[in-house]
């Protein structure tokens, strides 16, 4: 017993580090979570024309708050036939999935729970692949045709596009040989340039297929509100439904991550390692102090008196922070320099997911709802064979840039030509069949059949 | 670093249980559930045995197996659909139509 | 003896979880359970250095295999439980030979390996430190010395999905 609890304290001796960060993670991802809602919701106002929630709190910002509060209190239903233990379960199921899989990511160099751990990226994209169970069993357990069909739903469209993921990521490995984390942004520095210029087609299989991943509109017909109530969270509420939400969303943070790392260069800034661009280091500053003056301009536009001393306080965080920045900078005060790598590196990497996030966002208020059978189709039909006929392309490439020489920018511009060229006559070859394709499709489409016959 | 000897006598245990679960139950899809706990347990043994030599053909036959058991569940699976659109059932009592 | 606890742990979980799910009613609660079991067994394999095994056990078996399974219990709609009518008899005899069976095995792992150059064979692992990267490794060996069964595994793999597809079609058109 001694010895036993011995190791325990050289083990959290040694990992301390490691053992924050994930406790870090735990704490501060639901309530990220929270305010990515929040950020939703201001950005479907702003592309509608309307200003969003404004009244918990300065310009809104007390309103994941003040919803986590009330979904805390609510009543915890269950339904009356439902299968207690697998109710219970499967948010939790989910929640455990989504946070598991932050540990192999790095937000930026110094953040990261499982650090240097072999097979990195794969084991993110392998746990969050736990995620559908809780889809799953929680639309079984709840007792209700709604939630089921929405559950089966759900994770079919997430288990077909997770093959389309797991393809077009292969292309970025074999391009950057590892499944390190660091060791793919690193090469991602060495090769002066961040992999979706390398592998564009791959990126943009990989942005299609984790809008689906994470049952995002377009791709959100499992959880529409006008299609299945609400599919698989139909009887969830309170607490649950929270669990469920969170889950989602801390999802999208995963699969953003994931992309920025293996495609948009991680924690590099833009054109990394090119020294004559290396003014583009102090762009975190100057973007901060930026966002700090126009708050202070739109301060004085404000019309009530509360509102322009909040602007003013957000200006002064902005300066702070890119004062703090700009001590931390490589030519700045020296004791803060050791911050440099960590701070800017975190910067850069919150920045592009953030952008990505933001395409989910603008994506989701654009585009009109796929229905069920165009969507498996879209994924089966189109996207695994462009995903396919990609990684043999991009293989292709490295063979020509290792056995022949050629320039390795040359030979992928080529082959990505060649991919896209393929991806024509699938799509001219896909029209072709596509109404005698739709039509078998539907009378094949036994899910909802099976479900009701029984 | 465990002695081998605990690997090998859990791989045992799990091997057991499978065998108890595929001899005793009725529902066809449970014995196959039994049967994966099988193939699970052998592949603990391997890796085990390939940790402790050093070689690495223990890792890439369990690999194996794993594929392996992913398209015997597949076929497995259909052919229970297929037998429960004819027969209603899939309790192994009740799959007796060779009987006389 | 860190190692060790990590070991009990993770079989404690793997051996309580295999035999709740032989004896559950419900076809879900078993398939939930195998889930956990098969999570555990992943745990062992990461334990024994195997980082790839223990992300392929969980990609494939877990993400792929126990989804299968969960779709298929959803579709015969037979997770009610259902009387259970056998002969208590049959169950009796095949733990007792589980149990036979376990004792002997046992008794040839634990004690024999007290005689010198007999019973188990007790070689030296290489420490953790000086392993080489496992995916490397991995790599190494199957598209080196064993790249035949790699792609007499892709045919079987090719041949399993058309059979299946096969199976469970509905047949729409008369010949």
């Amino acid at each position: 017993m001694n010895s036993a609890l011995h190791s325990i304290l050289v083990f959290v001796q040694t990992w301390w580090v490691e053992l924050l960060c994930a406790v870090l993670i735990v704490l501060v991802v639901p309530l990220i979570a929270g305010y990515i809602v929040l950020v939703e919701r201001k950005v479907m106002a702003d592309m509608q024309a309307r200003l969003g929630p404004m009244r918990v709190g300065p310009h809104g910002l007390l309103q994941p708050i003040a919803d986590a509060l009330k979904l805390l209190i609510k009543e915890d239903l269950i339904p009356d036939n439902a299968d207690q233990f697998i109710f219970w379960l499967a948010p939790v199921l989910s929640m455990t999935a989504a946070l598991t899989s932050m540990g192999a990511v790095a937000f930026g160099p110094w953040f990261q729970v499982a650090r240097d751990i072999n097979i990195g990226l794969l084991f993110v994209v392998g746990v969050s692949a736990l995620g559908p169970f809780g889809i799953v069993l929680g639309g079984w357990a709840s007792n209700n045709h709604y939630s089921i069909i929405g559950a089966l739903r759900s994770t079919a469209q997430l288990i077909s596009y997770e093959t389309t993921a797991g393809f077009a990521l292969v292309s970025g490995f074999l391009l950057a040989g590892t499944l390190n984390v660091r060791a793919i942004v690193e090469t991602q520095r060495s090769d002066h340039a961040w992999y979706i210029f390398l592998a564009p087609v791959g990126f943009f299989t990989y942005l299609i297929a984790s809008i689906a991943e994470t049952n995002r509109a377009p791709f959100d017909l499992p959880e529409a509100e006008s299609e299945l109530v609400a599919g698989y969270m139909t009887e969830y509420s309170g607490f649950r439904w929270s669990l469920y939400f969170l889950a989602e969303y801390a999802n999208m943070i995963v699969v953003a991550s994931v992309g920025t790392t293996l495609f948009l260069g991680g924690w590099l800034r833009p054109f990394p390692n090119i020294h004559w661009l290396g003014w583009l280091d102090a762009g975190p500053t100057l973007l901060l102090a930026l966002v700090g003056a126009y708050c202070v301009y739109r301060a004085g536009k404000q019309p009530a008196r509360v509102q322009s001393l909040f602007m003013w306080a957000v200006a002064l965080a902005c300066f702070v922070v890119a004062a703090i920045f700009g001590l931390a900078a490589p030519f700045g005060h020296p004791p803060l320099q050791f911050m440099y790598r960590g701070l800017y590196g975190a910067f850069w990497f919150l920045l592009k997911v953030s952008a990505y996030i933001y395409l989910f966002m603008w994506l989701r208020f654009t585009l009109p709802r796929f229905r069920f059978d165009q969507l498996m189709r879209l994924g089966w039909h189109i996207l695994i064979p462009l995903a396919l006929i990609n990684v043999v392309d991009v293989s292709i490439a490295l063979a020509l840039t290792s056995e022949f020489g050629l320039n390795r920018w040359l030979a992928m511009f080529f082959t990505t030509l060649a991919t896209l060229g393929a991806a024509m006559l699938l799509l001219r070859w896909n029209d072709k069949y596509s109404a005698a394709a739709s039509a078998t499709l539907l009378a094949d489409s036994s899910i909802v059949e099976e479900t009701n016959a029984g | 670093m465990m002695p081998i000897g605990h690997y090998l006598f859990l791989s045992l245990a799990l091997f057991l249980i499978g065998a108890i679960g595929v001899i005793t139950r009725r529902n066809v899809i449970i014995v196959l559930m039994s049967i994966e706990l099988i193939l699970n347990a052998v592949n603990i043994n391997l890796v085990a045995f390939s940790r402790y030599f050093g070689d690495v053909a223990g890792q890439v036959f369990a690999l194996f197996i794993i594929a392996d058991a992913a398209a015997e569940a597949a076929v497995g699976l259909g052919i229970i659909i297929a037998f429960f659109r004819n027969r209603e059932t899939v309790l192994a009592d009740e799959m007796d139509l060779l009987k006389w | 003896m860190l190692d060790s606890i990590i070991f009990y742990f993770f079989a404690g979980i793997a051996v309580i979880s295999a035999a709740l799910m032989i004896t559950r009613r419900n076809a879900i609660h078993s398939a939930v359970f195998l889930i956990t079991t098969l999570l555990a067994t992943a745990g062992i394999f990461l334990q024994l250095r195997a980082e790839f095994l223990f992300i392929s056990q969980i990609i494939l078996y877990v993400g792929g295999i126990m989804v299968l399974f969960i779709f298929v219990i959803m579709l015969v709609r037979l997770d009610v439980p259902l009387p259970q009518i056998r002969s208590g008899l049959q169950k009796w005899i095949a733990l007792f030979v589980a149990l036979a069976v376990g004792v002997e095995a046992g008794v040839v792992l634990f004690l024999a390996r007290k005689a010198p150059g007999q019973g188990l064979l007790i070689p030296n692992p290489a420490p953790a430190e000086k392993l080489p990267p496992n995916t490397e490794e991995l790599a190494k060996g199957l598209f080196g010395a064993y790249l035949l069964p790699f792609e007499i595994a892709s045919v079987l793999l090719l041949v399993a999905m058309v059979g299946a597809v096969v199976m469970a079609k509905k047949r729409t058109d008369a010949p």
